[in-house]
């Protein structure tokens, strides 16, 4: 019975988690000023907060249902495959849009950003 | 023959498991469909990833899993902190390139995906030549740091697992 109480914490202690940062997630959107700070919000706040929701239905499944299921790994394994994918592309769409290039910093190399400049070909290389 | 067959067999693994965890139950019937799709999709796919990555030290690549995890805790908790309890006007935002000394796509991607994962970071872009990243922070004071903590702690690990 005591067991019982301790997991019930345990699951209500996940989900508050995962509630407070997914609405830090959401308000920081509202509060934050330019497109690329408000991507911040999105990929990192909101990353605890789906992971709190799916580790406490992992330990309500396993410990009071008594069943196993790996959903709530791949749920996680998609979300940190498409996460900073979408990130990456609404960055490029926003740097290309905004005009804003002179703020970018300088590459390492003689090429510019990529989608400023075009990727060295084939030809340019010297002949060996 | 065997590599026209199975162009990335880590990948076709990797398939065969993700169906298995999808459908939650292992029999034959499933394992056999597994593998059917196990053996399409990367043939399908295969134009499109010429080169077959090289992944030489796995227990590096845990290693890196575990870092990696703690530091997206982490991560959660200084972005909320900042958007929280600072003030928009102290909060300093900067762009910071970070030389890479990976080549291989594959390891650059896995590098990007967890700069945009972790502490007040989002890699933006890559230069055209791919020698190096751009990154955005959230807030610092000191770009160099985040430049060098990027270089010690992910491309450092994922080196000695992609080379």
């Amino acid at each position: 019975m005591d067991m019982d109480l301790l997991i019930e914490f345990l699951v209500a202690f996940c989900l508050v988690v995962s509630g407070v940062f997914g609405f830090v997630g959401s308000f920081g959107l509202l509060k934050l000023r330019d497109t690329m700070q408000r991507l911040h919000s999105p990929t990192k706040a909101s990353t605890l907060g789906v992971g709190g929701v799916l580790v406490a239905s992992m330990v309500y499944f396993v410990a009071i249902k008594g069943d196993f299921t790996f959903h709530e790994l791949l749920i996680s394994l998609f979300l940190f495959l498409t996460a900073p994918i979408s990130a990456n592309f609404i960055a490029k769409t926003y740097l290309t849009r905004s005009g804003r290039d002179e703020e970018l910093p300088a590459t390492a190399s003689e090429y510019g950003w990529s989608i400023h400049d075009d990727p060295p070909q084939i030809s340019d290389q010297p002949k060996e | 023959m065997l590599k026209r067959l199975m162009p990335h067999p880590i990948l076709s693994v990797a398939l065969v498991l993700v169906w298995l965890m999808l459908v939650n139950h292992v029999s034959l019937g499933n394992l056999l469909l597994g593998a059917i799709l196990a053996l399409v999709v990367p043939a399908l796919t295969g134009p499109y990833w010429p080169n077959r990555p090289k992944v030489s030290h796995p227990f590096v690549a845990i290693e890196y899993v575990l870092v990696v995890l703690w530091d997206i805790v982490v991560a959660n908790i200084q972005v909320a902190m900042i958007i929280l309890f600072k003030r928009n006007a102290d909060i300093r935002s900067r762009w910071v390139t970070v030389p890479l000394e990976l080549t291989s796509p594959e390891a650059i991607t896995v590098l990007a995906g967890t700069i945009t994962m972790t502490p007040g970071t989002v890699s933006a872009m890559l230069s055209a030549d791919g020698s190096c990243i751009l990154v955005h922070c959230l807030h610092t004071d000191d770009p160099d740091g985040v430049r060098d903590d990027i270089k010690a702690r992910y491309e450092r690990r994922l080196k000695e697992i992609f080379q």
